[in-house]
């Protein structure tokens, strides 16, 4: 469970410090001056910094789930019968996938701040192709390997790949479908370019996650 | 007022009943008084807390309850109040805290000189085995166990041939010997407890679990399973029997070794012809029962169920009961077997005897016996044909009537009140699931139509 | 959709209230009515559980008298009945209905920051109920693992429900998680966003400390159950072996190897213990506030309350092995769990002195929440002392396993949080309704239920001195346990039917008032916090009419001195206080 206690304890270190910061020094029954604005932030409603939040409290459940996978990986490895697995080689093809996908997300996500319109729907187009390809990609890798006779059941690494591949393609297609929302709204031409760009940018941000944790898993499906 | 009278009244009567109770902790029979010690020590500090607490919290509602007039006083915090009662605290769970890992560093330290005995638990019994001369066990192996080798044990691992195997809920440890439990499950959690020896391990199939301890008085120990293992957990009993060391050795040799049951001849089906004569007069010589003689078919039932009996029988766990006319007519009867040979040609003999249909003498309700019988197919099988890995045997195609009047002899504690009688005290507490007859009637009814 | 409108508060001709009845009560986007929505849906699942329990209490009792129950179905009803109060009920009320309720209430925000995702929340949880109470009713019945699950045993030979009720056992976590993220991510943005003007983290009101702790804690636990509950479905279903060991079960080789059962476990409890907090620290919240509004005093030492909540949080992530400590685990283990436990007891106690030190020169008003308060006090002293000597690793040993640890956690977490839900419901009645309910009914069932479950789970320490195991359908005849054992299970079933049946009161109180009770004041308790000051009464959609209130002070000013009334609204500010009164000058 070291796995899952090193990055819980990250998570928490990172709150507990704001916190501290954010109480540490006030005496709450005095009154303070007229000045008092603490507050940050818009007064209700959903607003860029309540979703982004919303999604980077998101992201922290996500790594909990995929560390608490990794730690129960590292525990079961230890027992005796785990047999490496030999991972297809296309795993490297459809990890490039992601990569440049998380790219051509990024240099959107710049030309839409920039207010480059005609660069959003060749941008989006190739981000989702790429990631529809990743998919696709991991699906086919899933053939190959039961064609090989390599199935779920044969040993625990296999169950593992198939596991976290899968709760990884999950959560990509999660994001395919934010993703989607966005492009149509792009091609129909609906939606204010202030939307767009909101959606374009969290969708930026889950992509490079999506992408940080896969590089991850994919180190250590190959190192193990 | 009354609120804060209740509150004083509630601490008083917890000590009190706290005083006074009878139900505390069995008397110990094992070295581990040191965890007595340390819950006694944890006693006086969570008593005192918990008198100290709450009778101020009583004294409050009294002294500060709701007046006309009156207002509270404005105290946001005291730090110095505050960092007191943290230090307090902290030093009195230190002094719970330190004893105990003190005895813990005791108990995950195996003496030395502690001789080895394996407690086995399966669905839902326990079994045991001990390590021969050569004081090493024998691998075992999940996918060897069988109805021969029941506790899977390597054929070829010479460590094991001298290992002593106890197919018995009943296992015996001498006294004043430090003893290290090995503990293997073979099919799911279980957990060793006995009371009196105050410590505890679950068996954890696919691997090995231990405990130790040194018995300080002999007798009797009941063991119970205590970590849920299915429908029987709550039947699951077994007993650890502390013997003086002379007396332990003589049970020891009197047990089989693995390549003793290895090597026990079969039983042979021939000779237990001629003695199953005697036999033959009341059950038939076809072994199809006899309603009007009171005798039970034979014929089709399990051969290690009917040996069983007939062991039971000759060691007087069963038939003994005052209560029990018919059983103890065939305890007379299975004196003519004069021995474990004897029983196992006879029972050799009854196996080759063809299962020919009974007639079925009970009416019921076979819906509702269906409903009944889905908990008696946990041990009996789904098909009433016996599971050997549950000691149930099987109960399609027998007498109907044979099989009303012992489970109504369980449900009066006239069958499985024996001591030893594991597998019959199971099937007592079971029996007490069937209210009344026509419950009875009901389930046989549908065991009929198996 | 309203939130569109909210976005932008200066245009509230915009915000579209609900008209129909559907969308005012069913489809409702409105945090108030899906807060009730969750809380009836928790209810009726509790009360399903608590049927269950009684059932059971009957068997345990009278194991001769009452056939209808056999082991079968005693094993499902203890499963379902534990994973209905500790998850569907306690969890979903605490978060789902007391969160929901109260955050936007207490933060002055006119609604979750996302409706929409917090409509869909309920939903998803109530799909989960459907899901886990149709299990009783499909082939083989609903799983009889025990609310832990533990494999092999949960789904091997031997175990009722091993086809269809522990698949979907598990289906319908996976489901209440997702829920139970759906509505926490609402939480936690709530409270970090959507606070009102001068409303900083040190002036909310500890109930929101509380919940949104527990929120972070369940948002990062919860992930630890679902990783385990679909490996345990791969398990069942295709055959992996992540927790299945190479078994003979009934004499037959069901085909898996090497799989840790001690792995499910590590994740379950890693999941298990925050479970504990996650119920915990809400009711722990909402207490603080209830004590300090009835004792008419400010929460004694705020701050060490805020950071005590934050610190068994923490720690309640490194302490999940104590469930374990006779599992055959690494023994090693023990020393840091139970050094790791104890430790966490000092938080702990510092929140029971605190509250105890607010009742100390208040100027206590023994009304029905507050009596329900000071019953959680006695419960949890009771429960958290008996904690000490299970969080021991050595007097586990004796008592792991026995109805020791079953008195112990009902009393820490059935009782203690039960009577904090009962006690707020109460305390809460008259905002959420608009009507008072009968103050001597509500007294009554107080004092049955209090007194009643006290008189259940006392003794039950006893009977597991004695080496009374739990999870037993019956105890049958043994030689260690004196026949008197039985008198004693005897008692606790009298007094856990006569606990079970006086909730009636409750519900005939609330119906009553519902009905025919008499309105209530707006601000019946005095109390300082936002909900108590919202312009209408009960509250509308969206809260706070055509302006947002301003926070002025924190959640605690009671009895300040220099004035004349014994509280201070948290929205009034310093130049409505008369002049020359101000506290500067008193101290």
């Amino acid at each position: 469970m070291t796995i899952a206690l090193v990055f819980l304890g990250i998570i928490l270190a990172t709150l507990l410090g704001w916190l501290v910061k954010q109480t540490i020094n006030t005496t709450p029954w005095e009154m303070e001056a007229a000045s008092d604005t603490a507050h940050h932030g818009p007064l209700g409603g959903t607003t860029d910094k309540s979703k982004l939040i919303a999604l980077v409290t998101f992201l922290a459940v996500a790594s909990s789930f995929f560390a608490l996978i990794l730690s129960a990986y590292a525990l079961r490895m230890e027992l005796g019968d785990w047999v490496p697995l030999t991972e297809p080689q296309l795993l490297w093809m459809n990890t490039v996938m992601l990569i440049v996908a998380s790219i051509v997300f990024q240099w959107t996500r710049n030309a839409s701040v920039n207010d480059q319109q005609s660069r959003l729907k060749p941008g989006l187009m190739i981000t989702g192709v790429l990631t529809l390809g990743f998919v696709l990609g991991q699906f086919v890798a899933w053939q190959q390997l039961q064609n090989s006779g390599q199935l779920v059941s044969s040993n625990p690494s296999n169950a593992f790949f198939y596991f976290l591949t899968g709760a990884h393609a999950v959560h990509i297609l999660g994001g395919l479908y934010v993703w989607a929302r966005a492009t149509l709204r792009v091609v129909l031409g609906t939606g204010s370019a202030e939307g767009i760009r909101r959606s374009i940018e969290l969708c930026t941000i889950y992509w490079h996650f999506l992408l940080i944790v896969w590089l991850v898993l994919f180190g250590l499906l190959l190192s193990t | 007022m009354p609120f804060a009278v209740v509150l004083i009244l509630l601490v008083v009567g917890s000590l009190l009943f706290h005083f006074l109770s009878p139900w505390n902790f069995t008397e110990l029979a094992s070295n581990w008084e040191m965890v007595d010690l340390t819950i006694d020590i944890t006693f006086v500090v969570t008593g005192f807390v918990f008198v100290v607490v709450n009778l101020f919290m009583a004294y409050c509602v009294i002294k500060y309850r709701y007046k006309k007039g009156a207002k509270a006083n404005y105290e946001p915090e005291n730090k110095k109040l505050e960092y007191w009662l943290t230090g307090v605290t902290s030093i009195l769970i230190a002094a719970m805290l330190t004893p105990g890992l003190f005895v813990w560093a005791k108990f995950v330290d195996v003496p030395a000189d502690a001789h080895i005995v394996e407690a086995v638990g399966q669905q839902w019994h326990w079994t045991y085995r001990y390590p021969g001369e050569d004081g090493k066990l024998g691998e075992v192996d999940a996918e060897r166990i069988s109805q021969e080798n029941p506790f899977g044990i390597d054929p070829e691992d010479p460590n094991g041939q001298d290992d002593v195997v106890v197919y018995n809920a009943e296992g015996h440890i001498p006294i004043d010997r430090p003893v290290k439990f090995l503990l293997r499950s073979k099919d799911v959690l279980h957990n060793f407890t006995v009371a009196q020896f105050r410590v505890k391990m679950d068996l954890v199939p696919g691997m090995n679990t231990f405990m130790w301890l040194t018995p300080t008085r002999t007798g009797r120990f009941e063991l119970l399973c205590e970590e849920l293992c299915g429908v029987g957990h709550f039947a699951m009993r077994g007993a650890i029997v502390v013997d003086e060391q002379e007396d332990f050795d003589s049970w020891l040799a009197a047990q089989p070794t693995f390549s003793e049951l290895m090597s026990r001849p079969a039983g042979n089906a021939v000779v237990g012809a001629a003695q199953y004569a005697p036999c033959a007069a009341c059950h038939g010589t076809q072994g199809a029962g006899n309603l009007d003689l009171n005798a039970p078919k034979l014929a089709g039932q399990s051969d290690w169920y009917l040996k069983r009996q007939l062991m039971n029988y000759k060691t007087g766990l069963r038939g003994t009961h005052e209560k029990d006319m018919f059983g103890r007519q065939m305890t007379a009867m299975v004196m003519t077997l004069v021995n474990e040979a004897a029983v196992d040609n006879v029972v050799a003999y009854i196996n080759t005897l063809p299962d020919s249909p009974v007639l079925s003498t009970i009416d019921g309700d076979i819906e509702r016996g269906q409903d009944i019988y889905a908990v008696c197919a946990y041990c009996h099988g789904r098909d009433g044909m016996g599971v050997q890995a549950t000691n149930a045997p099987r109960l399609a195609g027998l007498s109907d009537w044979y099989m009303k009047r012992q489970l109504q002899n369980w449900k009066d504690g006239v069958r499985g009140s024996h001591k030893k009688d594991y597998y019959g005290y199971q099937m007592g507490l079971f029996s007490q699931t069937l209210n009344d007859e026509q419950a009875i009637n009901d389930i046989l009814a549908y065991i009929n139509t198996l | 959709m309203s939130y569109v409108a909210f976005a932008d508060r200066d245009h509230e001709q915009e915000h579209h209230d609900p008209e129909t009845f559907f969308t005012k009560y069913i489809w409702s986007q409105d945090h108030k009515v899906i807060a009730i929505q969750y809380g009836l849906t928790a209810i009726f699942v509790g009360l399903i559980a608590l049927g269950l329990s009684v059932m059971m209490r009957l068997q345990l009792g009278f194991p001769n008298e009452f056939n209808f129950i056999n082991p079968e179905d005693y094993y499902q009803f203890i499963t379902m009945h534990g994973m209905i109060m500790v998850v569907y009920l306690l969890t979903a009320l605490f978060l789902g209905g007391f969160g929901n309720y109260l955050i936007p209430l207490m933060c002055g925000s006119r609604d979750m920051v996302f409706p929409y995702l917090n409509m869909l929340s309920y939903w998803t949880y109530l799909v989960s109920v459907i899901i886990l109470v149709a299990s009783f009713f499909v082939d083989g019945g609903a799983t009889g693992a025990g609310w832990t699950l533990y494999p092999p045993q949960a789904i091997s030979q031997g175990t009722p429900g091993i086809d269809v009720g522990i698949i979907l056992m598990l289906v319908s976590l996976a489901v209440f998680i997702v829920a139970f993220t759906m509505g926490g991510l609402n939480y936690v943005t709530t409270v970090l966003q959507a606070r009102c003007k001068g409303m900083t983290l040190m002036r909310l009101p500890l109930s929101v400390w509380g919940i949104f702790i527990a929120t972070i804690l369940g948002l990062l636990a919860f992930p630890a159950l679902l990783v385990s509950a679909i490996m345990m479905l791969f398990d069942k279903t295709l055959m992996t072996s992540f927790f299945m060991p190479a078994v003979s079960s009934m004499g037959i080789d069901p085909g898996y190897s090497g799989g840790s059962p001690i792995l499910f476990q590590h994740l379950f409890w890693f999941f298990g213990h925050p479970e504990v907090y996650i119920v915990a620290l809400p009711a722990f919240g909402i207490v603080s506030d209830l004590i300090s509004t009835h004792a008419r005093k400010n929460i004694f030492g705020y701050r060490m309350m805020v950071w005590a909540i934050i610190m068994i949080g923490g720690l309640s992530f490194v302490v999940w092995a104590h469930h374990m400590y006779v599992s055959g685990m690494n023994p090693y283990f023990g020393f840091f769990f139970a050094t790791t436990t104890l430790i966490i007891a000092v938080p702990t106690a510092i929140k029971v002195y605190n509250w105890v030190l607010t009742l100390w020169e208040g100027n206590i008003h023994l009304r029905v929440p507050m009596l329900f308060s000071i019953g959680f006090i006695f419960t949890f002293i009771h429960g958290g002392l008996t904690g000490l000597f299970l969080g021991n690793v050595t007097i586990d040993l004796p008592l792991s396993d026995t109805y020791f640890v079953v008195a112990h956690f009902h009393m820490v977490m059935g009782v203690s949080p039960v009577l904090v839900v009962l006690g707020a419901i109460y305390h809460w009645w008259p905002k959420i309704s608009g009507k008072m309910y009968n103050e001597t009914l509500g007294k009554w069932h107080f004092w049955m239920t209090f007194l009643g479950a006290y008189a259940i789970y006392l003794p039950m320490h006893y009977l597991g001195f004695a080496g009374v195991p739990r999870r037993y359908f019956a105890m049958g005849n043994t030689d260690f346990l004196p026949d008197s054992a039985q008198d004693l299970n005897v008692a606790i079933t009298i007094s856990a039917i006569f606990v079970a049946a006086s909730q009636l009161l409750f519900f005939i109180n609330m119906i009553w008032s519902l009905k025919s009770g008499p309105k209530s004041d707006p601000n019946p308790w005095d109390a300082t916090t936002l909900e108590w000051h919202t312009p209408d009464h009960p509250p509308k959609h969206g809260n706070w009419g055509h302006e947002l209130p301003e926070v002025h002070r924190w959640a605690y000013d009671y009895s300040v001195p220099g004035y004349e009334d014994d509280f201070i609204p948290q929205n009034v500010g310093a130049d409505k206080v008369p002049a020359g009164r101000d506290r500067d000058g008193e101290h």
